[in-house]
């Protein structure tokens, strides 16, 4: 079988600084993130020979960012899995970089959801969508959508809510050294659950912040990489998946990261138990923990159990994860936490994440992502990345 | 104890696949999709079935009985609180719904429900469902 390993390198990213960016239009985010990518990996756009965006490029998404940022490409890729669609990006990438498609590839995202006021909770009831007109009515919402795995994981594991409120406890832990981030005020578990539930068993504070943003990463060829002043981060695995309803037959207890991850571990050849960091998106407080369990970092149901007691804070448990803040305290660009997941990761294996919460010799990092929606339809994707 | 508050449903959205159900509702049916070839029934209804790929299935009605296989009261999405719940129907399928009539406290996983039709703006009928015993 072909494989992606070591075939690409992720030799630039970027993360937009704003968090707020009303005087910005979301192309000029593009742009600006796209800059920032090429420039942190020592390339300019007229080295751009593949190109990758998803649903939050406005207009003619592609065809319309293409013509805007002026590239001349021969590999295109448009991949629309919600805030999961940076990490199968970055596969694609590779992909086509091994199959000789493109030698450099540019991956952005950038959206306004702070200035716009979308904040996640509006219904999308499009026409012709074929699930719509037997959901619309009953007014599922992002928020509502990830509740109903929240609870059935409670009656199912005997999750609590005391055990969903440490992942926003590590998170704020990380976000307390990040400058940048939304939320630096570090929280406590009484702190998460005393906020409001908005969506039971879910309060205010199990839910990601809403920004303005974006970021940017660069895949390139290896031989261009070693090129190149930056250190060498390479794409070991890389695994996708879309989970829905299955007809009507609806298991909320785990996502369809129970089928990416597998495939990611099998060709990076490594372990859960090899990982040293991980990126795991946090739309909200039980994304994480349901992805922890899916990743078989702890046995399904155990989830609660191992995130609790600071397990995921950067030299207190045994798992850093999110040491950036994550969307749950730092941003949540365009409503997709994808991208800025990955910048993470790659900030860890260089070595460059805050000294407060930098990994020890990072060699080895994870990337998992969910788009769309836990409770209905979702897209999955798990990357491995190391520093060589 | 705090009654779920009367939400105003929209208007169904009527197209030529799903027109049946849509009728049915408006009757006090409660309609799935089983496929002919396969004998599986599915949900949401299609024009084939998704677990075999035929496109040989028949509207069939269902009890309206089913059991809660989770469900949130979603408190800052809307002008009123409502509750968004999986139901399992004794047919076997899990459907997207709201459950309605009932004090939320009182809401659990693995209850007893029954199908009721809320009125929905232009005089249509939603399928919503009511715990048939209130622990």
């Amino acid at each position: 079988m072909t494989t992606i390993k070591r075939k690409a390198c992720i030799a630039g990213a970027w993360e937009h600084p704003l968090r707020k960016a009303p005087d910005k239009t979301t192309a000029q985010l593009h742009y600006e993130c796209a800059r920032g990518a090429l420039a942190d990996a020592g390339l300019e756009f007229k080295d751009v020979d593949g190109y990758f965006c998803a649903g939050d490029a406005p207009g003619f998404g592609m065809l319309s960012m293409v013509d805007y940022l002026g590239l001349s490409v021969r590999h295109v890729d448009s991949t629309e899995t919600g805030g999961s669609s940076y990490l199968i990006h970055v596969s694609h990438a590779a992909q086509a970089i091994a199959a000789g498609h493109c030698n450099v590839a540019l991956i952005t995202l950038a959206g306004r959801p702070r200035s716009e006021a979308a904040s996640g909770v509006a219904s999308a009831a499009k026409p012709n969508v074929p699930e719509v007109p037997f959901e619309a009515p009953y007014a599922p919402v992002t928020l509502n959508a990830y509740a109903l795995a929240a609870m059935r994981h409670m009656h199912e594991f005997g999750t609590t809510a005391e055990q969903l409120a440490w992942i926003k406890v590590a998170a704020s832990h990380h976000a307390q050294h990040n400058p940048r981030a939304m939320l630096r005020e570090v929280v406590t578990v009484e702190d998460v659950l005393a906020s409001p539930l908005v969506s039971d068993p879910l309060h205010k504070l199990d839910c990601c912040v809403v920004s303005d943003g974006g970021g940017a990463l660069v895949v390139v060829r290896p031989e261009i990489a070693r090129s190149l002043k930056r250190p060498l981060v390479s794409v070991l695995g890389a695994g996708e998946a879309v989970k829905g309803q299955g007809g009507g037959r609806v298991d909320l207890t785990y996502s369809g990261t129970a089928w990416s991850a597998p495939k990611a571990f099998e060709e990076a050849g490594v372990s859960p138990q090899d990982i040293r960091y991980a990126s795991i998106y946090d739309s909200f407080t039980i994304t994480v923990l349901m992805q922890l369990e899916d990743l078989g970092f702890c046995a399904k149901g155990e989830g609660g159990r191992f995130v609790a007691d600071g397990n995921l804070i950067a030299g207190v448990g045994r798992l850093p994860v999110n040491t950036d803040g994550g969307g749950l305290c730092n941003n949540h660009p365009s409503n997709r936490g994808g991208i800025t997941k990955v910048i993470e990761a790659v900030r860890q294996l260089r070595g460059e994440a805050h000294p407060k919460v930098q990994v020890p010799g990072c060699e080895l990092a994870l990337v998992n992502g969910t788009g769309g929606m836990l409770g209905t339809r979702h897209g999955s994707a798990t990357l491995i990345l190391g520093r060589e | 104890m705090t009654m779920i508050p009367e939400r105003t449903m929209p208007a169904p959205i009527v197209d030529s696949v799903n027109a049946p159900f849509w009728q049915a509702a408006s009757e006090s049916v409660l309609m799935i999709k089983r496929c002919k070839a396969c004998g599986e029934a599915h949900w949401y209804p299609r024009p084939f079935c998704p677990h075999c790929g035929s496109d040989d299935t028949d509207w069939v009605p269902a009890s309206g009985s089913g059991t809660i296989y989770s469900f949130t009261v979603t408190r800052k999405a809307g002008p009123v609180p409502y509750v968004l719940a999986y139901v399992t129907l004794d047919e076997g399928v899990t459907m997207l719904t709201n459950l309605v009539g009932a004090e939320m406290e009182a809401l659990h996983i693995g209850q007893r429900v029954q199908v009721s039709y809320a009125q929905a703006e232009g005089g249509g009928a939603v399928p919503v469902f009511t715990p048939t015993v209130s622990t």
